[in-house]
């Protein structure tokens, strides 16, 4: 390994460090470090801690994520939530709302919506055995377009409380209300990490093409598929926890290929550190910009993450 | 390699039909034929792109397509008409992943495969672009790349699908330059099809002309471009004398005008 990655990475796992102890101390209430550690704030601690590990959950997953969709496709817009699994969570959300189940239930009623969706869009792209990524792409956009249409429709006609349950939902919270889903997901999450990380020199081999791949002797059709289910199961795992948190799964892989270029190895690992990081700076300016109000997360990332994009864009092209 | 009454296409387009041709081991082979006679069919179906609808091919004696597709890609590598990459891999990321099916799944590269990518460069004169971006190369230079990262699979057979095509001919000359040596020196065997009916003559060993999917001709150079059968093939007048550098065929375009036309 040359002596300017060790670099990076290490300066990568520092940030991430320094991040989550701003993290811990930044809040509504601001404490010092040693003022945590007392017995009558271990509350604070440990509900700070949990929201920290869902960033850093949230920020890894979506970002690899997206770095594995970009390859597959084989295209720079794609993101975790371009194939429809969030719109499918929305809608599962709102129905669950209107229909008047408990709470408790939201998040299975969404991960079954992004489920369905996803059999869906598969089906829908699938020509023979083959899933041409064209066909996915648009079949995965239309489909989304039309569930989010239906979610609109249905909120138009309820009350404003079902309103206010979708808004966040639409732009996310890392808000850990159920210790137990947050354990699931996070089992998930890490499992599809781990699965694409394994595939990571097929991914560098179909990004340069699917006939290229076929030649370096790789299933292209098989690890298109166990991708295309891993991205959208961590995405729906995901949805249904936090929300829909976006930018993160777009720009975090963009950033990082900036810095780290495009060979997948490197790429994956310091994506989830680099996702994580993001996400741990999003929540606490999401917390801490005007306390005691909560801004919603995606809006930050938004705000913050495209002028860092667009600055690292024009940096490049200055660059060349 | 041996090719025995193939047939194939895309879904139910047969565009292949009953083929049969041999490869001997050091041929350098070209595949010749007009847009539509199923040159690059021919070449997907020898690489595993496509699986063929009847009939079988050979490698050493055994199927290919009862091949595990890892086996087959040491054997056997592929340079397309052209790679066009939105990624901006290093040009020695890129030749290294011609050592992807010498790889176990999540094995890093030993010494000995930066050693086999690093002579691969060298071989094709892309050494000094190693840490550049292969999207920043100029389209020569990046075909030099992709046959350097199908050298570095280290295959007995290289199957190159119009390499030239989109090159000036400068480039053209340089590529096949280098197929030659590849093929020579290294005793590579190599089967590519050209547009470039000169170009096959002046290279190849052997050609095949297709024609609708089928062999009008096979042979070398001599046998196969001559006027009658490049006429009946491409439907337009040619004349065929003797380069005088190589004595192989020399394939001259007559324009309408210029054709003599029984009054």
């Amino acid at each position: 390994m040359k002596l300017s990655l060790k670099f990076k990475i290490i300066s990568l796992f520092i940030i991430l460090l320094v991040v989550i102890l701003l993290g811990l101390i930044k809040g509504s209430v601001k404490l010092s470090l040693s003022d945590l550690l007392l017995n009558e704030n271990r509350d604070i601690l440990y509900l700070r801690l949990s929201r920290i590990f869902l960033a850093i959950l949230t920020g890894a997953g979506l970002a690899v994520s997206g770095i594995a969709l970009q390859a597959i496709l084989r295209n720079p817009l794609a993101e975790p939530y371009l194939l429809g699994t969030s719109s499918g969570a929305g809608l599962g959300a709102v129905l669950a709302i209107i229909i008047g189940l408990q709470s408790i239930y939201l998040p299975l009623a969404a991960f079954l919506g992004a489920a369905l969706t996803i059999i869906l869009v598969y089906n829908l792209a699938r020509q023979g055995n083959k899933v041409p990524v064209q066909s996915l792409i648009l079949s995965g956009v239309i489909v989304s377009i039309t569930l989010s249409g239906i979610v609109v429709f249905l909120i138009s006609f309820s009350g404003n409380e079902a309103l206010h349950g979708v808004m966040w939902w639409l732009w996310g919270s890392l808000q850990v209300y159920d210790f137990k889903l947050l354990f699931i997901i996070s089992f998930l999450v890490i499992l599809g990490i781990l699965l694409i990380f394994i595939f990571s020199q097929d991914l560098n081999a179909i990004s340069i093409g699917e006939e290229e791949a076929t030649h370096l002797g790789i299933n292209t059709e098989t690890i298109k598929k166990i991708l295309f289910f891993t991205t959208s199961f961590i995405t729906a795992g995901l949805v249904c926890i936090c929300g829909i948190i976006g930018f993160v799964g777009l720009i975090i892989p963009h950033i990082m290929r900036f810095i780290f270029g495009a060979n997948h190895r490197i790429l994956i690992p310091t994506t989830c550190l680099a996702g994580a990081i993001f996400m741990i700076l999003c929540d606490m300016f999401s917390r801490a910009l005007f306390s005691p109000l909560e801004i919603p997360i995606g809006v930050i990332t938004a705000i913050i993450g495209t002028p860092v994009f667009i600055i690292l864009l024009k940096m490049k092209q200055k660059i060349k | 390699m041996e090719i025995n009454n193939l047939c194939g296409g895309y879904g139910k387009e047969i565009i292949i039909k009953e083929l049969s041709f041999k490869i001997k081991e050091g041929d350098l082979f070209g595949i010749i034929g007009p847009n539509g006679s199923g040159k690059s069919t021919l070449l997907r179906l020898m690489s595993r792109v496509l699986t063929p609808q009847g009939g079988n091919i050979l490698l050493e004696g055994i199927d290919i397509n009862q091949m595990k597709l890892k086996e087959f890609a040491k054997k056997v590598a592929f340079v397309p008409q052209e790679t066009l990459i939105n990624f901006s891999f290093s040009v020695e990321d890129i030749v290294l992943m011609g050592r992807i099916p010498h790889l176990r799944r999540l094995q890093f590269e030993t010494k000995n495969d930066f050693l086999i990518a690093e002579e691969s460069l060298r071989l094709t004169d892309t050494f000094y672009l190693k840490d550049k971006e292969i999207e920043n190369l100029s389209a020569g230079e990046r075909q030099r790349v992709i046959i350097a990262k199908a050298l570095a699979q280290q295959p007995k057979l290289l199957f190159l699908d119009e390499p030239t095509s989109h090159l000036d001919i400068g480039h053209q000359i340089q590529i096949l330059d280098l197929l030659k040596k590849l093929n020579r020196q290294n005793n590579l065997t190599i089967v590519m099809v050209l547009h470039d009916l000169n170009l096959a003559s002046a290279y190849c060993d052997r050609l095949v002309l297709l024609n609708n999917g089928a062999i009008f001709q096979e042979g070398t150079p001599e046998e196969v471009l001559t006027y009658q059968s490049i006429e009946a093939v491409y439907k337009t007048v040619v004349l065929v004398n003797e380069n005088p550098l190589s004595h192989k065929p020399n394939v001259i375009l007559v324009p309408t005008d210029k054709q003599w036309k029984p009054n």
